[in-house]
């Protein structure tokens, strides 16, 4: 049944959104974590999504058609990675983690940009959930049927 | 006379499977429209369907006359995934446009219903006949 896998595919797409979601709240929530080192300093996080491939042809089990084993169903989350971009370092010797020349390293988060993923990935949950609406009104229908 | 439901319900049952089968593809587009260097697939229903209604017409495999003959086995076929060519292509080799895409699953879905539709008035018109009364 092709209509079970758009919930698993939605399903998927769902999850793997809110883990972009969690590492933007992540990064949003860390963006003013300062230290004075620059090895305990905070990374902007992003998640790597990855498309998953699935054997069809477990499914193949009568004359109907199903899709090619190649066909590519659903997606997943491969891996975090921490952002490379340079640190910020900033002059506050008032800051009490200032080092011994008065200098705190902030996280090379950029708001700006977490903002606009924000916006982004909660989008696409919208999309997932539409899916998941749309196909279960398509089984529903099906349900209904000859009556 | 038995009903055969093959001859019955004609096109549409066929019509609401390959349906059902390209809504699962352009969900699995929609979702992947964060994914990098995924390229967006599609089903060309019109071609998956007449090959649908050559095979049932052709009654699945060869008709032996003869003893030694070896009859054909009947396959099943395999819905061809075709590559859309996006309008835009996007910078991380993504070729979905989720809006495309999902107007495309829409009206999917619409045709989806409308299949169902016509195959549950045959049922109706059946069930009607069965029972003689109007």
């Amino acid at each position: 049944m092709s209509l079970a896998n758009v919930f698993d595919i939605a399903g998927m797409g769902m999850s793997a959104q809110s883990i972009r979601l969690n590492t933007t709240a992540s990064n949003l929530a860390n963006a003013q974590a300062a230290s004075s080192n620059i090895d305990e300093v905070y990374r902007a996080r992003h998640p790597v999504f990855e498309t998953m491939r699935m054997d069809m042809m477990a499914n193949n089990n009568g004359s109907m058609p199903t899709l090619a084993d190649d066909a590519s169903m659903g997606m997943r989350v491969t891996g975090i990675v921490e952002s490379d971009a340079p640190l910020v370092r900033r002059y506050e010797p008032n800051h009490l983690k200032a080092d011994e020349e008065g200098y705190v390293y902030y996280p090379n988060v950029n708001v700006v940009e977490e903002m606009a993923d924000m916006i982004s990935a909660s989008r696409s949950f919208q999309v997932n959930v539409e899916l998941m609406n749309s196909a279960k009104q398509m089984m529903q229908g099906l349900l209904r049927l000859g009556q | 006379m038995a009903i055969s439901f093959q001859n019955a319900l004609g096109i549409h049952e066929k019509a609401l499977h390959v349906r059902t089968m390209r809504a699962e593809v352009l969900a699995n587009n929609l979702v992947n429209a964060d994914t990098p260097n995924f390229k967006a697939r599609d089903i060309d229903f019109k071609s998956l369907l007449s090959s649908e209604m050559s095979s049932q017409s052709a009654g699945r495999g060869m008709v032996a006359t003869n003893s030694r003959h070896i009859g054909g086995a009947s396959q099943s076929y395999q819905p061809e995934l075709l590559y859309r060519t996006p309008l835009q292509p996007s910078l991380d080799g993504n070729t979905v446009e989720e809006q495309v895409e999902m107007s495309r699953f829409s009206k999917n879905m619409m045709d989806f219903q409308a299949s169902f539709q016509l195959l549950n008035s045959k049922f109706k018109g059946l069930s009607k006949a069965i029972k003689g009364d109007l």
